[in-house]
């Protein structure tokens, strides 16, 4: 596991590298990309002087909690209110298969009506990329419960709420977990191109204004940082799985 | 028909060795049990009429073709599937439909909590029931100790094998000291040798305690090596064809194999349900 994450550590400084000696000698135009020594000088230039960082990063970070909360707790309830209902879930399947091959984005106009313009259409544009994979992965964790367990969870004359907490919860983690950083992924790329596309403030919206003004500077310093969020976000994710289940898959 | 059951009792052998027992712990009255018409299928009549009578401690084998009810019968006398007709009495009491208190059921499938490890598995239905924590803690290090778990205690089902984790939900449902204990198969999925040992274990475990116990299993070797009785039955829908009393003494174990009697009440079984298995198969 060491080694894999050395080598993984390893790759990534390689393309690190190769990519600031193309920039230096020019092969990459200094006007499509500048060094990655050059972007990490700009992202701290950013983080100490510039005035609108922190309050777009906070609007940002608060956008992306409440849409990973909608899409997370959101997704969960549907999903366990669409498996209790099997007439809904043949209903609504064919439409959770094809969820993902509708461009979220088309939905804007009609958020602006009913949530007007501002974070809560930003929120909901978030949620609604994440929150089919909470349903799906939800609908799915409760199918793979064994069944056994149930009746084990009868036979010890468990009530629904404890059987529910002590055994299902549990039971059905793995996949939920999945959902969990499904919906996370999904909620983050939501929120950023959405301030990108559409908002007035954020992180992705400087961005769009870096990338309109030829700031490759800030640009670059920007995506750098959003790179590295995702990156750690998921990281975060995957080591708490880890750490929920690790006992599972000793063998 | 309990009675006409009862009746139909073979002393197969050894009289006089059997071990004797007294009064009635579950009664089973004109039981049967039809599953319902589903999309593409129609009702399916799975078990009964069927009436039989377990004698407090005894150990009752049950033996059938595949298919012909027997896990609906666990299901139905362990109160997790309501029959559709018949009734189920335990000490006198009507329990159908219930899951009534003293009642353990091992499962064939793996039942252990994978996110529990051994200790905790077992000390799963102790904590539910309120069981003080000194009484938990000897009551889970005992059933540990007499299952041969005691140095896995702290490992998870995903490091044991398939015979260690069924041991882990049989020591799951002694620790509960359950009255009537109720096994569907549980040594299905483990070799011949296991299954010899695992056997000797489940008939320690019986002997120490005053439980009743119904197993389930397809081995007919298993059943008669075991059984104090054991109850026969037909293809689909599952009927009492006969029961066997095997008269063994309490004290027994796997060397039994060896005695000519075990031979004979093995061929006996198989004697009994060779047409019902053809029948079952849909061969002629």
């Amino acid at each position: 596991m060491i080694r894999v994450r050395i080598l993984r550590l390893g790759l990534v400084c390689a393309a690190t590298v190769v990519l600031e000696l193309l920039c230096r000698v020019g092969i990459i135009d200094r006007l499509t990309m500048i060094p990655p020594s050059e972007m990490m000088r700009a992202l701290a230039g950013v983080v100490a002087t510039a005035p609108w960082f922190w309050p777009d990063v906070t609007y940002t970070l608060g956008n992306l909690v409440a849409a990973i909360g909608l899409s997370v707790l959101g997704g969960f309830l549907i999903g366990v209110v669409v498996h209790a209902i099997p007439r809904l879930r043949r209903v609504l399947d064919p439409i959770f298969t094809s969820y993902y091959a509708v461009p979220t984005f088309v939905l804007y106009p009609l958020l602006i009506v009913f949530f007007g313009i501002g974070p809560t259409s930003l929120i909901v544009l978030g949620a609604l990329f994440g929150i089919v994979a909470m349903i799906v992965a939800t609908v799915t964790a409760i199918d793979r419960i064994p069944r056994v367990l149930l009746k084990v969870a009868r036979v010890s004359r468990l009530g629904s709420v404890r059987t529910a907490l002590l055994l299902k919860l549990p039971a059905a983690s793995p996949h939920l977990m999945t959902g969990l950083r499904l919906a996370v992924a999904y909620s983050v790329i939501g929120i950023i191109a959405g301030e990108f596309i559409l908002s007035t403030e954020g992180i992705g919206r400087r961005v769009a204004l870096a990338y309109n003004n030829f700031d490759n500077a800030t640009m670059y310093a920007l995506l750098v940082l959003i790179l590295a969020f995702a990156m750690a976000l998921n990281a975060a994710l995957g080591a708490f799985e880890q750490a929920l289940h690790r006992r599972w898959y000793r063998s | 028909m309990a009675k006409a059951a009862l009746r139909r009792e073979t002393a197969a052998a050894m009289p006089g060795r059997a071990t004797a027992f007294s009064d009635t712990h579950v009664a089973l009255r004109g039981i049967s049990h039809t599953y319902p018409a589903r999309a593409g299928h129609g009702a399916v009549a799975a078990l009964g009429p069927l009436d039989f009578d377990f004698r407090r401690g005894e150990f009752v084998g049950v033996v059938g073709p595949s298919g012909c009810g027997k896990s609906t019968l666990l299901d139905i006398i362990a109160g997790l599937l309501v029959p559709t007709s018949g009734t189920i009495e335990m000490d006198g009491r009507a329990i159908t439909g219930t899951v009534a208190q003293g009642v353990g059921v091992v499962f064939q499938e793996d039942a252990t909590f994978a996110w529990l490890n051994v200790w905790d598995n077992v000390a799963f239905g102790l904590r539910r029931a309120g069981v003080a924590p000194a009484e938990i803690v000897r009551r889970v290090d005992y059933a540990l100790a007499f299952m041969g778990l005691a140095e896995f205690r702290r490992a998870y089902p995903s490091q044991l094998s398939g015979g260690m984790r069924q041991r882990v939900c049989i020591a799951r449902t002694l620790v509960l000291q359950p009255r009537l204990i109720l096994l569907d198969e549980p040594f299905g999925a483990l070799d011949q040798q296991t299954r010899l040992l695992m056997g000797e274990e489940l008939l320690r475990l019986w002997r120490e305690t005053a439980a009743t116990v119904m197993l389930i299993t397809h081995a007919l070797d298993e059943a008669a090596l075991l059984s104090d009785r054991v109850a026969v039955m037909s293809a689909r829908p599952g009927r009492l064809i006969d029961v066997v009393t095997t008269g063994w003494p309490r004290e027994r174990d796997s060397a039994l194999v060896a005695d000519p009697a075990f031979g004979a009440l093995t061929s006996r079984l198989w004697a009994l349900l060779r047409e019902e298995s053809r029948k079952a198969l849909g061969v002629r």
